[in-house]
């Protein structure tokens, strides 16, 4: 009786569970320092963020959203990224092959904040939107550094030219 | 006291629909579901309107093969699915049609063409498809019932 109660509550609370973190969203570590100054200051202590899945289930996203999208290079690695230009933007890059790259249909284009320490577009190219992974909301842990993170690109990474949204 | 026995049922009824739908959710995400597959790139391997069950698990274990026929997501689109072979790994040389020549599918990527090379928009127009993107691999035909078959290569 006793096992048969917990198989019965495993069977479901597991699904509901992965189904809630599917959804809505889940809290995770962040690793490295390629956010820097805005996650992971100093690199001793890791920031744990608040990963929205919700915000991105119509593959809406913002110029300056900080966003987690499955790496092109390696699909067992997230990363975590700053949405620079969308769809039809012109960016100007930063030793990519191209000096300025429009941005394909369904693609994005991702940098860290921490210029020259980051894997990113300027390395890999454009993603595509089906990578996104979830919006990143909130620092979560430690609590000294809870705070929101807001959308916000820094001027000089502007795209040179934004596209209309039709 | 019947509106609370009432109202006492509904919500165990919900709570029910609500625990299987969320099984369902996980069978359908992360063990395998149904797909209908249109339009003409696979044919004559497959054909519009074409119900194929497709498993998730070697996706995301990371053991596609070459000749495996997978569910992705449009490069362009991520709203729509496209369903190609694996033609080329990463590390191999493959070769495009514009611009026409040799390349070598890079780390994390695979090559993916429909069966209709004539007729099939795949990585010879947008390059080479990032392995996130892939969601399933094919594992048989369900629909129509006279044709079905498996369309695993092993």
């Amino acid at each position: 009786m006793f096992l048969k109660n917990m198989f019965k509550s495993m069977f479901f609370g597991i699904p509901v569970g992965l189904t809630f973190l599917d959804t809505f969203g889940y809290v995770a570590r962040v690793e490295g320092i390629s956010m820097q100054p805005v996650l992971n200051p100093e690199a001793r202590d890791t920031d744990y963020v608040f990963l929205s899945r919700w915000a991105v289930r119509d593959y809406n996203v913002k110029r300056g959203d900080v966003v987690s999208l499955v790496s092109p290079k390696d699909p067992n690695q997230k990363i975590i990224k700053r949405v620079v230009g969308l769809q039809g933007d012109v960016v100007s890059t930063l030793g990519y092959k191209n000096q300025y790259v429009k941005i394909p249909e369904g693609h994005c284009w991702v940098e860290g904040d921490h210029t020259g320490h980051t894997l990113d577009s300027n390395t890999f190219g454009p993603v595509s939107l089906g990578l996104l992974n979830a919006k990143a909301v909130a620092i979560v842990w430690p609590p000294s550094r809870w705070q929101q993170l807001e959308a916000k690109l820094p001027q000089h990474r502007r795209p040179i030219s934004i596209a209309n949204r039709h | 006291m019947t509106l609370l026995k009432f109202v006492g049922k509904t919500c165990g009824f919900v709570g029910y629909v609500f625990q299987y739908a969320c099984v369902t959710h996980c069978t359908f995400e992360y063990l395998g579901d149904f797909v209908m597959c249109s339009g003409p790139s696979m044919e004559p391997t497959l054909e519009s309107n074409n119900i194929l069950f497709t498993e998730h698990l070697s996706p995301r274990m990371q053991r596609l093969r070459r000749g495996d026929i997978v569910i992705a997501k449009s490069p362009s689109n991520p709203r729509q699915n496209i369903c190609k072979r694996v033609t080329a790994l990463p590390g191999d040389k493959v070769r495009g049609q514009f611009p026409r020549r040799s390349q070598v599918v890079p780390r994390g990527h695979v090559w993916l063409e429909g069966d209709n090379t004539s007729n099939s928009s795949d990585s010879r127009v947008y390059g080479p498809v990032p392995i996130g993107l892939v969601r399933s691999r094919v594992v048989c035909r369900v629909w129509p019932l006279d044709k079905i078959s498996s369309l695993t290569e092993y």
